[in-house]
């Protein structure tokens, strides 16, 4: 299940693990992708509605044949969801390593302090 | 017997089946509320994709198409963007810290009984909102199959609210996941059939199928429904599209139907994988809105589907007309499944909140000396929240689009629950006080602006049908259709300044670092 109610970690452990330099590497990785993603699909999704309501006649100019600017923009968005998704997969592949990593070192103090 | 009821009934048989093998297997807490962790990526995203595509997404958004031509498709737009707010911002922290709820989530760091009391009342409301829709769209359907029977929307209503309920009060969210799987891939078939036909219908020509949708007659007048602004007009449309858009895309991340999901798998990297899965589903869905909704635009115009049922049915009606009877139960039996497998959902995540949140932790401060109470606690839920959702369906009537009705749950979402979400994982300082305070004004917020919208309040000329009246004939007090671009900022407000009115917590903020390790690492998750 998600939750353990007794952790394997002592509570002093959260704070050694999150002030320790490979986990703060990993946040940052993780806060280099996820928030420049996050800026780009909210402004690049918002275009969408402002040019629409905004700019009616720009948006209703006909591109390939009758089909017209607010179709094919409207379509894009589904090309471009698509795409941060799959860039998004690639890079939290490399956040899993690490934080794998963490965890292992992690166990392997603690039965170094056992032992 | 007509042919659409026996294939119908035919479907009916076949879910009920699966319900059952189900419902053998969901024995103890764990396992009917969150079928013990063991959903694999792909089965999940498929399941996501079949608890999001609801009534909404079938009937409402081909309805507003066939209607209102493009303004229609910026709904399938919004409702996949949504996904990438889930996919970057909370699939996977909220994996790693929560169990059954959204509200365990807060409870993790902040003083569990005043937010799980909150998030409780929070997701109950978002869970009736969305369902009222499913109701309507069951009944809407429902009384078009037994057309000439005699039975009225309000029993098609009464018919398909119990027997709904009555599905998952027996089998928990286990079935579910397998009735959403078998949903998603019938409503997909469904979908591309369908498509395939309407470009039959114009030679398979790209040219020919955008030429009739540029040139669609109303009355003794030619539209080009791919122009913007046939529901969107000055001198509020454009606010109220980018209001809709922001409770569309920040809606899905606080739907707690869709976020109970992700405590149904293994970790963190399944429950992205499970997005990307829902991503690719749905987006293929959405685009093919295109088909359906300028389909009907084209090929049966809005003066056949109002007389025929309503806005709702225009994708059944569509079918009836290229495929014939056989097709139109087809197409019936799988948005009654569609609808079916929805509430479903909502039922499980309504119930099992109310049970684990208010019941379990709030009542009984989270020492239960009978387990077993839960899972009965969340089966009487069940039926309370669905006998709600039936009476509402009713006095709201077969007239209104579904979509602009989930659209309208989506802001609730988006107001009480997204910002106490994102708060609670991204900012230390956080309180419990901000947590109440901004599911609170979130959910007050959005309410009160959906009462006083456009949605209920009108002035009708009395020469309009009774079942298309306003609820409330008065002139609306706010002008805009969806409330979100003023009740989400009040929800994030409200979280901001309840926090800085209250004291520092350092316990909360000690847990906050426990959270980030966790959510960062999956550690003991």
């Amino acid at each position: 299940m998600a939750v353990n109610q007794d952790s394997p970690a002592p509570p002093g452990d959260w704070d050694r693990v999150a002030a320790s330099e490979e986990f703060q590497k990993l946040q940052a990785a993780r806060r280099r992708f996820i928030i420049p993603a996050t800026i780009a699909f909210i402004v690049y999704y918002f275009a969408l509605p402002v040019l629409v309501g905004y700019a009616p006649d720009l948006m209703k100019t006909p591109v390939i044949g009758v089909v017209n600017l607010a179709y094919l923009f409207a379509l894009s968005q589904f090309f471009a969801a698509w795409l941060i998704a799959f860039l998004y997969l690639r890079e939290a592949d490399r956040f899993d390593a690490m934080g794998k990593h963490i965890l292992a070192q992690l166990e392997a103090r603690k039965g170094g302090e056992q032992s | 017997m007509n042919p659409p009821l026996v294939l119908f009934l035919a479907f009916l048989a076949i879910t009920l089946t699966i319900n059952y093998w189900a419902a053998k297997r969901s024995i103890g807490a764990s396992a009917y509320f969150a079928a013990g962790g063991r959903i694999t990526g792909w089965q999940n995203g498929i399941a996501v994709a079949g608890d999001y595509l609801s009534a909404a997404s079938f009937l409402g958004i081909a309805g507003i198409i066939a209607f209102q031509g493009y303004d229609g498709f910026l709904y399938s737009v919004g409702w996949l963007v949504a996904y990438l707010t889930v996919l970057l911002i909370v699939a996977e922290p909220l994996r790693n810290a929560g169990k059954y709820t959204m509200a365990d989530v807060l409870a993790y760091r902040l003083r569990p009984r005043p937010v799980r009391a909150m998030a409780a009342l929070s997701t109950l409301t978002v869970g009736a909102f969305y369902m009222i829709a499913q109701m309507v769209g069951a009944g809407t359907l429902v009384a078009l199959l037994l057309k000439g029977s005699g039975i009225t929307f309000n029993w098609a209503v009464v018919m398909a609210g119990l027997l709904m309920v009555s599905y998952v009060v027996f089998g928990g969210i286990l079935a579910t996941t397998w009735v959403q799987i078998v949903k998603a891939i019938l409503l997909m078939s469904g979908a591309i059939l369908l498509s395939i036909l309407v470009m039959a219908h114009f030679h398979f020509s790209f040219g020919n199928f955008f030429d009739a949708i540029a040139h669609v007659k109303d009355g003794d007048k030619v539209v080009n429904f791919l122009n913007p602004g046939l529901r969107y007009k000055p001198p509020y449309g454009a606010l109220d599209l980018i209001s809709l858009g922001l409770a569309l895309i920040f809606g899905a991340a606080g739907l707690p139907h869709i976020l109970v999901r992700f405590y149904t798998v293994p970790d963190a990297k399944t429950a992205r994988i499970s997005v990307v899965w829902a991503m690719a589903i749905i987006g293929s869905f959405y685009i093919m809105t295109t088909f359906l909704g300028f389909g009907a635009a084209t090929i049966l115009g809005k003066d056949f589907i109002g007389n025929n049922g309503g806005t709702n049915m225009s994708a059944p009606l569509l079918a009836r007309n290229l495929g014939g009877e056989v097709l139109f139960a087809f197409i019936s039996a799988i948005a009654f499944s569609t609808i079916l497998a929805v509430v479903a959902g909502l039922t499980i995540s309504a119930s099992t909140s109310f049970a684990h949140d208010f019941y379990a932790n709030v009542l009984h401060h989270g020492h239960l000396r009978n387990p077993q109470a839960e899972v009965k606690v969340a089966r009487i839920t069940a039926f309370l929240v669905g006998a709600v959702a039936i009476a509402a369906a009713i006095v709201l009537g077969p007239a209104f689009n579904v979509a602009i009705l989930v659209a309208l749950a989506f802001a609730v979402a988006a107001s009480a629950n997204l910002p106490v979400i994102v708060l609670s994982l991204f900012w230390k300082r956080f309180t419990t006080e901000g947590a109440v305070w901004g599911l609170a004004a979130g959910l007050i917020s959005s309410l009160a602006l959906i009462a006083v919208s456009p949605s209920i309040m009108g002035l009708d000329p009395p020469t309009a049908a009774k079942t298309a009246r306003h609820l409330i004939q008065m002139q609306p007090l706010f002008p805009l259709e969806n409330p979100g671009i003023v009740s989400i900022p009040v929800g994030f407000l409200a979280a901001f300044l309840g926090t800085l009115a209250s004291r520092q917590d350092p316990e909360a903020e000690a847990r906050y670092t426990e959270l980030q390790v966790r959510a960062a690492t999956g550690l003991d998750a």
